[in-house]
């Protein structure tokens, strides 16, 4: 077996190359499916509806899907650069954290500061936050050689466990009757719903913004020029005079705020607190986003909305079908490596010999 | 002081350190066999969810232990094997094909655990392997056959990598794959063979979690083991003897975090404690980074023909 590079591949093959991707893992998903002993059609129509089936299904999809498209752009970001963070899950509960530290009660009426500038103060503060949990292991993979990938993910268990300790003591609501969650946002930082009687709130904008955000930014500024060719091959961008180590910084800066912001994003619009499973894998879930939009942040929101789409869908399915809802997780990972295989064949021809 | 002393003078700590250590030892080596044939294996971590689950049901349905170890071996092939074809065949993002073998092996896997188990509570339990009370052998006695295969294992494979033609050719495709093709050895074959029995090693090590360890099947019981073994192939300059150096004194400092944890008065609060062999691992990463000697040709996909 062999590849060869084709000359051209065609847009509309790009873009189908992933809707096939996820429609053949669908189908493949069908057989365990039938392993759990419920009919296929009717699973798949229970989750189809759960996910998009009515106004309530939208809200509880788009209100899912605002914390999976800033993760998605996270490592979006990161991953255009060659940057592998894995470390999005703890950067978005260092985000979290920060915001309640910022905006807080904390026993009473928290910082004597006015809203319009407590709000901007706790989302600089959950940015910085998560920016400053990647910047360590960008600069030891580019001045030492540390790979990456593990260092974000060993990252990750020790910002749960400091969490977890956080919640245990210094950051505890002490009217949380024993539970360990931390104090409550301000009532005023809080962010407005988007639409009445649902949970959808006011992040899907900034969720939405920033997406287009660092699409602006990938084609329209130097930086995003300077990304694309670290990411292409950072020997040869060094040589042509691209400044290789403040762009990985700024990628890690950039791809850490937007982690950050994620937890903050999820405190100030759904939770108002910080618990340890606030985030059920948002962060490594936003790698599988990232993919399947192909790195493209605009195709992050349709690949965000799909995913949370297929998770909300999956607990509906598995209160009536009786399949275990880890069939949303099964399908998300397959989809990734679906892609991943659909994506190369736009590019290259197997050959076989 | 007095405390640390009666616990390094207990032997049941060191009971502890040598059963912590045994799965580190048999993914590190995992990890150490797929690096040295110059691919990267990010699916170890769902490849031991895999290999734990799978091993522990085949026990439940009635195979013997041994059994359930080789289908927890298969298991982890059958992954491999999907990794193998990703990264050799396709030559893919090696990074990105590990962490979704790594989702996609812990989602099957705990989908598997609920659609066979969709109502208990407290996990079913099984008869693990028994001690080796047979074996006059202090510390090792208190062990499992399975410890004893991960330690006779170390010699094994270093003597397979520096002694035998196979192992040979195993390095070459990982630091020069032009010069071992230009040589007749065929560079995916000998990849593909390399990441299945790496991963093999690593479906073991996550059945010793079930069929040793405990005598259930938890959601999370992993729990970033794979991740240390990846950071142990680092710190062991990717070579088996080091490895198993790397995954005692890990262990070491595992256990005594569980022991301090337990006997102090409690200064800290006990997530502090647990932090620590992360912590550890990536203070290890840091200082043999300056004179890490990488596989050459690591991450780096080799197609023929293609420079």
């Amino acid at each position: 077996m062999r590849l060869e590079r084709r000359h051209q591949s065609s847009r509309a093959a790009l873009v189908l190359a992933p809707i096939g991707a996820v429609a053949f893992t669908m189908a493949v998903s069908a057989l365990l499916v039938l392993w759990a002993g419920a009919p296929v059609d009717r699973t798949y129509a229970l989750l189809l509806q759960g996910g998009f089936g009515s106004v309530f299904a939208w809200s509880e999809t788009l209100t899912r899907a605002i914390p999976l498209i800033l993760t998605g752009l996270a490592a979006t970001v990161a991953f255009k650069a060659r940057l592998f963070n894995i470390g999005a899950e703890g950067q978005l509960f260092a985000g979290a954290l920060a915001a309640v530290a910022v905006g807080g009660m904390h026993g009473g009426s928290g910082f004597e500061l006015p809203p319009w500038l407590l709000f901007p103060l706790m989302m600089l503060a959950a940015a910085a936050a998560g920016a400053l949990l990647l910047l360590g292991p960008a600069l030891m993979k580019n001045r030492l050689g540390v790979d990456e990938v593990v260092t974000t993910l060993l990252i990750n268990f020790i910002v749960l466990l400091g969490v977890s300790a956080l919640l245990d003591g210094p950051m505890k609501d002490p009217s949380a009757m024993g539970w360990p969650q931390s104090v409550s946002l301000q009532s005023e930082l809080e962010l407005g719903k988007l639409v009445a009687q649902t949970r959808v709130h006011t992040g899907l904008v900034w969720a939405v913004s920033l997406a287009v955000m660092v699409w602006a930014i990938f084609k329209y500024t130097v930086l995003g020029f300077d990304i694309r060719a670290v990411g292409a091959n950072a020997r040869a961008a060094a040589f042509a005079g691209v400044p290789v180590t403040r762009t990985v910084v700024m990628v890690a800066l950039l791809s850490g705020a937007l982690a950050g912001l994620a937890g903050a994003i999820e405190v100030a619009g759904r939770t108002s607190y910080v618990t340890l499973d606030m985030s059920p894998g948002y962060g490594y879930t936003g790698i599988v986003i990232a993919m399947l939009a192909g790195l493209h942040p605009l195709g992050v929101i349709a690949a965000g909305v799909f995913v949370a789409g297929v998770l909300v869908g999956a607990d509906t399915m598995s209160r009536a079908a009786g399949v275990p809802t880890y069939i949303a997780d099964v399908i998300v990972a397959a989809s990734l490596v679906a892609v991943l295989v659909a994506t190369l064949l736009t590019q290259y021809r197997v050959r076989m010999k | 002081m007095t405390d640390l002393f009666d616990i390094l003078a207990n032997p049941a700590f060191w009971v502890a350190v040598l059963r912590i250590a045994t799965p580190l030892i048999l993914g590190t080596l995992g990890v150490l066999l797929c690096e040295r044939a110059g691919v990267l294996n990010l699916g170890i971590e769902g490849i031991m969810v895999a290999g734990a689950f799978t091993g522990w049901l085949a026990v439940y349905a009635g195979a013997p232990l041994w059994a359930g170890v080789g289908v927890a071996a298969l298991t982890g092939m059958a992954f491999g094997l999907l990794h193998a074809f990703l990264t050799v065949g396709l030559a893919l993002s090696q990074h990105v094909s590990g962490l979704g073998i790594t989702l996609l092996a812990t989602a099957l896997s705990y989908f598997g655990y609920r659609v066979s188990f969709p109502k208990v509570n407290t996990p079913p339990t099984i008869t693990p392997f028994a001690p080796m009370e047979w074996l006059p052998v202090p510390i090792l006695k208190a062990q499992t056959t399975l410890t004893l295969f991960a330690l006779l294992l170390v010699p094994a494979v270093a003597w397979v990598l520096y002694r035998t033609p196979l192992g040979l050719a195993v390095r070459m495709v990982g630091e020069n794959p032009q010069a071992a093709e230009s040589q007749g050895v065929s560079v995916a074959a000998t990849r593909t063979g390399a990441i299945v029995a790496g991963s093999a090693l690593m479906g073991m090590a996550g059945s010793f979690l079930t069929l040793s360890a405990f005598n259930a099947f938890f959601f999370n019981m992993v729990n970033g083991r794979g991740w240390i073994c990846v950071a142990l192939v680092v710190f062991a300059s990717w070579r088996p003897g080091k490895a198993l150096l790397g995954a005692l004194l890990f262990a070491f400092f595992d256990a005594l975090q569980l022991r301090l944890q337990q006997s102090g008065d409690a200064v800290l609060p006990y997530q502090i404690y647990l932090m620590l062999p992360y912590l550890l691992s990536i203070l290890a990463l840091v200082l043999v980074a300056r004179k890490a000697s990488y596989p050459q040709a690591l991450m780096k996909p080799y197609r023929k023909g293609e420079r």
